[in-house]
């Protein structure tokens, strides 16, 4: 591959570890943002920290880690109070309130970091987009080993985050789902809450040297939903998000430096990349997530309504034989009494030949055995239900077909014995039609 | 009219605060350790300049983003009162791979890559795409639209960040300018950029005139105007093309991060002022105006800022400014309102005490000058969970108004006014009683505390249709108390118990 020959273990390497351990700590809390329909909470948090790391930037004139993170921390406790405030106020919604707060906030940041730019190492762009690329370059000495600051600064929010989540595991669970059972049970979801945002404006100031404080958001929302597709378990969903995120930060820095060589270009930024690669990932969780994958529900849906029609085509052919037994209906008869479409009708009478339900002779069907017990059965079920509404449900007889006829796909023969007992012993439905029985009697 | 004139009166005195705010940050930043690090502060001859539009040059500025700020505050109304500002927000954001591919496309094709109706169409095409994908995952997956707009906004910004990676290196991409999109910069408009931008603004502005009363409608009542058989998919699509459009001009001004501000600050700001939609549209167009204007001749004259976190600090400003002073709606007012209620309501508390005390002992009739109308404070504070201190407050505020008359030390008296007011309140608190028991059946024990919330706010008009209702009882002057009042039953009871314990 191009663009891979002046891969450089050591740096490359970092940049790697740096945007592991971003894209981690950000999936920790942010499944938990996900869960509570908070993301955009966060998403204002890590726009309004930036006034607190340029206040912190312009009194301690330095890029030294404590006051950053007590700036952005109290920016963080701010916009979540501010976005309250507002709310209650002006009467308006979350959203409405969010948007003042973090663009105000982000404005008057971006105003003070343009002042300070000049004399501390920092620019707007940095903020917002980050520099992963230059974090191996600002090292310091840990126990003989040069380790990138950043990279320490990073382990040291994960391991935090970590033991946040692991310790109050419970109370998170339990005041995202349920914050009234949460403070009944005697802990205040209100400080839980608060807790959150905390960390994540730390998670926010930690990552902006990385990936910026919007990608982070990135970061923060992207895997976890990614995740959320995947599972219904909370842990499950954490475990994966982390692994996602992992994923994208890898993936995300390898095609920073390869997909633009493909076109003759240089390398590009890795966090936008990181960015773009979650977001592939999503994309690929959302259509394909086994069990609320986009496709797969569509294809569930698809199959069902295979199924449904194959069902109204035997009943259909059991009820014509009543009537007329010398009838051998043709796919056109069937689809203008069902209102079918063509290519679904004729799948579905290929589908019930090949499994032996119906017999075709040169385009005109009939039922076999097999069929004939399956549609005896379904139309057992349609008259028992129509029988059942008449008598139990007062619908009148004009009205029962319609429920009937969706009622008798959900049908088993348990549920049919127990209808047959709660209807009067009869064997003509409303209609006055015979009720089949259970099992061929001739 | 009156918010109005105070907004007026707000711009004018506007830049003096400014000035003010300018030469405090200096303050404040000279007295950390780097000394330099200050806003040079304008010569007057700027100020007039900027603000006396005397360049061509910003004339054509403050033109083209007091336009934006217009359609930006009409449209943002609606788009606020449809809960759609953050869709905004990731709209904005979404913007920037489309003008990075525009740029490159148009390159490529050998056309000025830089001209800003290619980058604007690029732009539109791919904030379209983004809300397009919001939608879908909304709809189509069982993550929310919190969690949809959160992918989206930062996925396209990255890959807008992404690509703008490549047009840096790209021979004919002097592509700095298109790292204005994202935080905004007036100084690069042009006169017919201002024109495009006036244009769509003036557009947007008509389209949202003559759709004004479905707009409302959709916003405020979505079910009764699908009942009433307006289009309403086609009116939400139609809210959300005039957003997409309002975004699009601000982005070269305001910039994408902060493009949301303007569509939802002058609203809501706007929303402190007044209860009516056309009214907060009216004032949210003239706070966007005035944002944009004073905004970008902020920026003119600080021109290492930029633009567009100017114009957001101004609107800011008003914010604030509409959510202390705002007169239906603001927090002073609120407070004075509360305070005023609170003091009505104890008054109102005082002279039916007095009253009730009095008539428990029947001595409502005797004269006022008469050592027996005095009532010991004591026994006042028996009758309400009233402290001492307060109980004094609230006597000394009475006698002001001239309702009552302190005699000795812990004893007053009602003057003339204070018996008739006192007789008027008890009146309206036993109508309200009787009105209860009769018509909503409530237990005659229980009355006393419901009266007692609402005889505050009783309107003449309710008291006279309580009259005309309750007509059969006597209704001339003062009615009997329907229950036994409290420290009555206590003096009989201990009455009672004296006697008890005597025999």
């Amino acid at each position: 591959m191009s663009g891979l020959e002046q891969w450089n273990w050591y740096l490359d390497g970092w940049i790697i570890v740096a945007g592991i351990l971003c894209a981690i700590s950000s999936a920790l809390l942010g499944n938990f943002l996900v869960l509570r329909k908070m993301s955009m909470l966060g998403d204002a948090i890590t726009h309004a920290i930036l006034p607190g790391l340029a206040a912190a930037f312009m009194i301690s004139d330095s890029r030294s880690s404590l006051p950053m993170f007590l700036g952005a921390v109290i920016a963080g406790i701010l916009t979540a109070l501010f976005t309250e405030w507002i709310r209650g106020f002006g009467k308006v919604d979350e959203g409405a309130a969010m948007g003042v707060v973090f663009t105000s906030l982000f404005a008057l940041g971006l105003v003070m970091i343009v002042q300070a730019a000049d004399h501390v190492d920092l620019d707007p762009g940095c903020v917002l987009y980050g520099a992963i690329e230059l974090t191996p370059l600002d090292t310091i000495l840990i126990a003989g080993w040069e380790i990138p600051r950043v990279v320490v600064v990073l382990s040291i929010v994960l391991l935090i985050n970590l033991s946040f989540v692991i310790f109050f595991l419970k109370e998170l669970k339990l005041s995202s789902f349920d914050p009234a059972l949460a403070t009944t049970t005697g802990f205040n979801a209100t400080i839980i809450h608060y807790a959150l945002m905390t960390l994540v404006a730390i998670t926010a100031v930690a990552s902006f040297e990385t990936v910026g404080n919007i990608l982070v958001v990135a970061m923060f929302i992207v895997p976890p939903a990614a995740a959320y597709m995947l599972t219904d378990r909370l842990g499950t969903m954490i475990v994966i998000s982390a692994i996602l995120g992992t994923v994208a930060a890898v993936t995300g820095h390898i095609s920073a430096i390869t997909i633009p060589h493909w076109f003759g270009y240089g390398s590009t930024s890795t966090a936008g990349m990181m960015a773009v690669a979650a977001g592939l990932l999503f994309l690929v969780a959302a259509l394909f997530a086994p069990r609320h994958g986009i496709v797969v529900v569509f294809i569930r849906r698809l199959i069902l309504t295979w199924k449904i029609l194959a069902e109204d085509i035997i009943a259909l052919m059991y009820r014509i034989e009543e009537r007329n037994p010398q009838l051998k209906p043709d796919a056109t008869y069937l689809r203008e009494i069902l209102f079918s479409h063509s290519v679904p009708t004729s799948l579905t009478l290929r589908y019930l030949t090949k499994h032996g339900q119906l017999s075709d002779a040169n385009g005109n069907y009939e039922l076999t055995e097999t069929g004939r017990d399956h549609a005896r059965q379904l139309v057992r079920s349609h008259r028992l239900w129509e029988h059942y509404l008449v008598e139990h449900a007062g619908m009148s007889a004009e009205n029962i077909h319609k429920q009937a006829e969706k009622l008798e796909h959900f049908t088993d023969r348990q549920l049919r014995e127990k209808l047959n007992e709660d209807t009067l012993a009869t064997d003509q439905d409303p209609h006055g039609r015979p009720i089949p029985p259970e099992e061929k009697t001739n | 009219m009156r918010p109005f004139v105070l907004v007026l009166l707000f711009a004018m005195f506007w830049p003096e605060c400014m000035i003010f705010a300018a030469s405090d940050h200096s303050e404040v930043q000279s007295q950390s350790s780097i000394t330099d690090r200050r806003i040079d502060i304008p010569e007057w001859n700027d100020w007039k300049r900027v603000f006396l539009l005397e360049d061509y040059n910003t004339r054509i500025v403050v033109f083209g983003t007091t336009l934006l700020g217009m359609a930006a505050g009409m449209i943002g109304s609606f788009a606020l009162l449809r809960k759609r500002a953050l869709m905004g927000d990731a709209l904005s954001h979404a913007t920037l791979p489309g003008i990075a591919i525009a740029f490159i496309i148009a390159t490529g094709l050998g056309l000025d890559g830089k001209a800003l109706p290619v980058l604007l169409v690029g732009a539109a095409v791919s904030g379209l795409l983004g809300v397009a994908t919001i939608l879908l995952i909304r709809n189509m997956t069982r993550l929310k639209e919190d969690a949809a707009l959160g992918i989206v906004l930062s996925v396209f910004f990255g890959a807008g960040i992404a690509l703008l990676g490549i047009v840096q290196q790209m021979k004919t991409g002097h592509a700095a300018g298109l790292e204005s999109f994202i935080y905004g910069k007036t100084a690069s408009m042009v006169a017919s950029d201002a024109w495009l931008i006036g244009c769509a603004g003036l557009s947007c502005m008509l389209i949202s005139i003559l759709l004004n009363k479905e707009l409302t409608l959709l916003c405020f009542d979505e079910g009764f105007s699908v009942s009433r058989g307006f289009p309403v998919v086609l009116l939400d699509m139609t809210l959300m093309g005039l957003v997409v459009v309002v975004t699009i001009i601000g982005l070269q001004a305001v910039g994408l991060i902060l493009m949301i501000s303007l569509l939802v600050i002058p609203p809501l700001a706007a929303r402190f002022w007044t209860e009516k939609i056309v009214n907060m549209t009216m004032v949210a167009i003239i706070l966007g105006a005035l944002s944009g204007m004073i905004g970008s001749a902020m920026s003119a004259i600080f021109p290492n800022l930029p633009s567009g976190a100017m114009i957001v600090l101004v609107a800011t400003a008003m914010f604030l400014f509409s959510m202390i002073f705002g007169i239906p709606r603001g927090i002073l007012i609120r407070k004075l309102r509360r305070y005023e209620l609170n003091r009505k309501v104890n008054r109102q508390h005082l002279l039916r005490g007095l009253y009730e005390f009095l008539e428990a002992r029947g001595r409502l009739k005797e004269k006022q000058s008469s050592e027996s109308t005095f009532v010991p404070l004591s026994k006042l504070l028996q009758m309400r969970s009233w402290s001492p201190a307060k109980l004094k407050k609230i006597v000394k505020r009475a006698q002001q108004e001239q309702l009552v008359v302190t005699l000795q030390e812990d004893q007053i008296r009602l003057t003339k006014a204070g018996l008739l007011e006192a007789t008027r309140i008890v009146r309206e608190h036993r109508l309200w009683e009787l009105y209860l028991i009769t018509y909503a059946d409530v237990a005659p024990s229980k009355v006393d505390q419901d009266a007692d919330a609402i005889e505050h706010v009783l309107e003449p008009e309710v008291i006279a249709e309580l009259e005309s209702l309750l007509v059969q009882q006597s209704t001339e002057g003062v009615l009997q108390s329907p229950h036994t009042i409290e420290i009555h039953q206590e003096e009989i009871k201990a009455r009672h118990s004296s006697r008890r314990r005597s025999t």
